[in-house]
């Protein structure tokens, strides 16, 4: 998968999920401040990308520095690739 | 003794006839039945009644999704008819928020639909991992009245009351005694109940639903009729708004009606039958809160939800304690049993009864059973000046309530 279809593929997930404006959803955008997310959004975010992507990584310390939704595709498109490289 | 006289300064119902007042006070005047064929239902073994009252144009997606994310069906009606209470008093948005404004709103068991999904998933895969972060808000027994407060920001206090078929009617007596007592000076009160199967099971495995009315589904329930049935389940809301009288009167808010008397009693002689003498009982109570006698009452708005036992009962009572000259008429015709929410809509059409000075008839009461005729029915509507009504509601497990609402003059009586 390319990474742009990965950042898609988030994009319209959390949009579905928590009914954002494709319109706000740029790579800069907050999740607290512009997406207007709170702590049980983000609770929700990581089970909708685990059901999205088939992985696991709601003990992965790296979503703790998550702050916005280009992190989330960085984050995403590099737990992709590790998992396409793993044995 | 209250210290408080407590008016009722706004209303808000989700009713099958629809959202709003409006058209909940135009479905019952136009002697409508909000029942309706559940076909979905036909597929269930064991299930033998498929009829109940839905709700059927209420669209949650107007409620913000940062609110409508921790809601079931229930708290969503509840929210739109707190909403509805609060604008027709005029509630300033100060006075929404400040600690002056409490809730106490119950359902009969949370959301059984949420719980099925829940249940239906964990069965599955006897998995978690997919549980989203506002199941919990969803199933909780507070639920409508901690989403009612979330949306509105109220800082008053919340309180959940539950009794099955007497919350929304303790629910509202409850936050009359609150104000009464100077605790709160207004209260959004009252029950929502949102529509599951398991409702219909539970009185259809005690052979008190309706079930031969399945085809005719306008028919049925047949309050105090000889070919009664059974009780029909539904959905819906109602909220009003409780104020101190002070409050109303420095607000200068739109006084509807006066509440002036409430009891509640356990009745432990049975946990499923009514007992006529333990309802007398509590109508007594209530009488002697307001400190009136029977012949004071104009009008009774009975519980009668057309079970062979109940309202024979309630019938008993009401002819031990008041004879038969007071009029009477049950509203379960109309709407079926909306549960959790039947006290206070039933209540909030007291109101719109006292204001019209017309009593609504008990539909579908084509025969009055001769078990149920020793007191006077109202068949058709009926023109009269109503002073004093008194609304009765009974819960299986044993829970009775009465309130006695007056129509408001400052001078009081």
């Amino acid at each position: 998968m390319r990474d742009s279809e990965i950042v898609e593929k988030i994009n319209s997930a959390l949009a579905e999920e928590f009914e954002l404006d494709p319109a706000s959803m740029v790579p800069e955008a907050t999740l607290f401040e512009d997406l207007e997310l709170d702590s049980l959004d983000l609770v929700d975010m990581v089970i909708v990308l685990e059901q999205t992507f088939g992985f696991k990584i709601r003990e992965e310390e790296e979503i703790r520095s998550i702050r916005t939704l280009g992190d989330i595709h960085a984050f995403v498109i590099k737990k992709t690739h590790q998992v396409l490289q793993s044995p | 003794m209250p210290v408080n006289r407590v008016v009722i300064t706004g209303m808000g119902a989700v009713s099958p006839f629809g959202k709003g007042t409006v058209a909940f006070f135009h479905g019952l005047s136009s002697g409508r039945s909000g029942i309706r064929f559940l076909p979905e239902t036909t597929g269930i073994p064991g299930l033998r009644s498929h009829v109940a009252g839905r709700v059927r144009d209420v669209d949650p997606m107007e409620i913000p999704r940062k609110y409508r994310r921790s809601m079931s069906a229930g708290s969503v009606f509840a929210a739109l008819a707190a909403r509805e209470a609060l604008a027709q008093a005029k509630v300033s948005f100060a006075l929404q928020t400040g600690k002056a404004l409490g809730v106490a709103i119950g359902s009969t068991v949370g959301s059984v639909g949420t719980l099925e999904a829940f249940f239906r998933q964990y069965f599955s895969d006897s998995c978690l991992e997919q549980i989203r972060s506002t199941l919990f808000f969803k199933i909780m027994n507070h639920s409508p009245a901690a989403n009612v407060s979330q949306m509105l920001g109220i800082t008053g206090r919340t309180l959940a009351p539950a009794a099955a078929c007497s919350t929304g009617c303790q629910a509202v007596g409850i936050a009359y005694e609150m104000i009464a007592s100077g605790k709160q000076r207004l209260m959004l009160a009252g029950g929502t109940d949102e529509f599951h199967p398991l409702f219909i099971a539970t009185f259809d495995v005690m052979n008190a639903a309706s079930t031969h009315f399945n085809q005719d589904p306008q028919r049925t329930p047949r309050p105090f009729d000889r070919d009664r049935d059974g009780v029909v389940c539904s959905e819906g809301c109602g909220i009003l708004l409780l104020e101190s009288l002070e409050s109303a009167t420095h607000r200068k808010a739109p006084i509807l009606a006066e509440i002036v008397g409430f009891a509640t009693h356990s009745d432990p002689s049975n946990i499923a039958n009514p007992d006529a003498g333990a309802i007398f009982s509590c109508m007594a109570a209530c009488l002697e809160d307001a400190g009136l006698k029977p012949d004071a009452v104009d009008y009774i708005n009975a519980h009668a939800t057309a079970t062979l036992e109940g309202d024979i009962a309630e019938c008993e009572a009401i002819h031990m304690l008041f004879g038969d000259s007071v009029p009477v008429s049950s509203l379960k015709g109309h709407l079926g049993h909306t549960m959790a929410a039947s006290g206070a809509l039933e209540l909030m059409a007291c109101i719109h009864m006292m204001q019209q000075e017309r009593m609504t008839p008990t539909l579908n009461l084509d025969h009055v059973d001769p078990a149920c005729g020793k007191i006077r029915h109202v068949r058709r509507p009926e023109t009269k000046p109503l002073r004093l009504i008194l609304k009765n509601n009974f819960a299986l497990g044993g829970i009775n309530s009465s309130i006695l609402l007056r129509r408001f003059s400052h001078e009081g009586f």
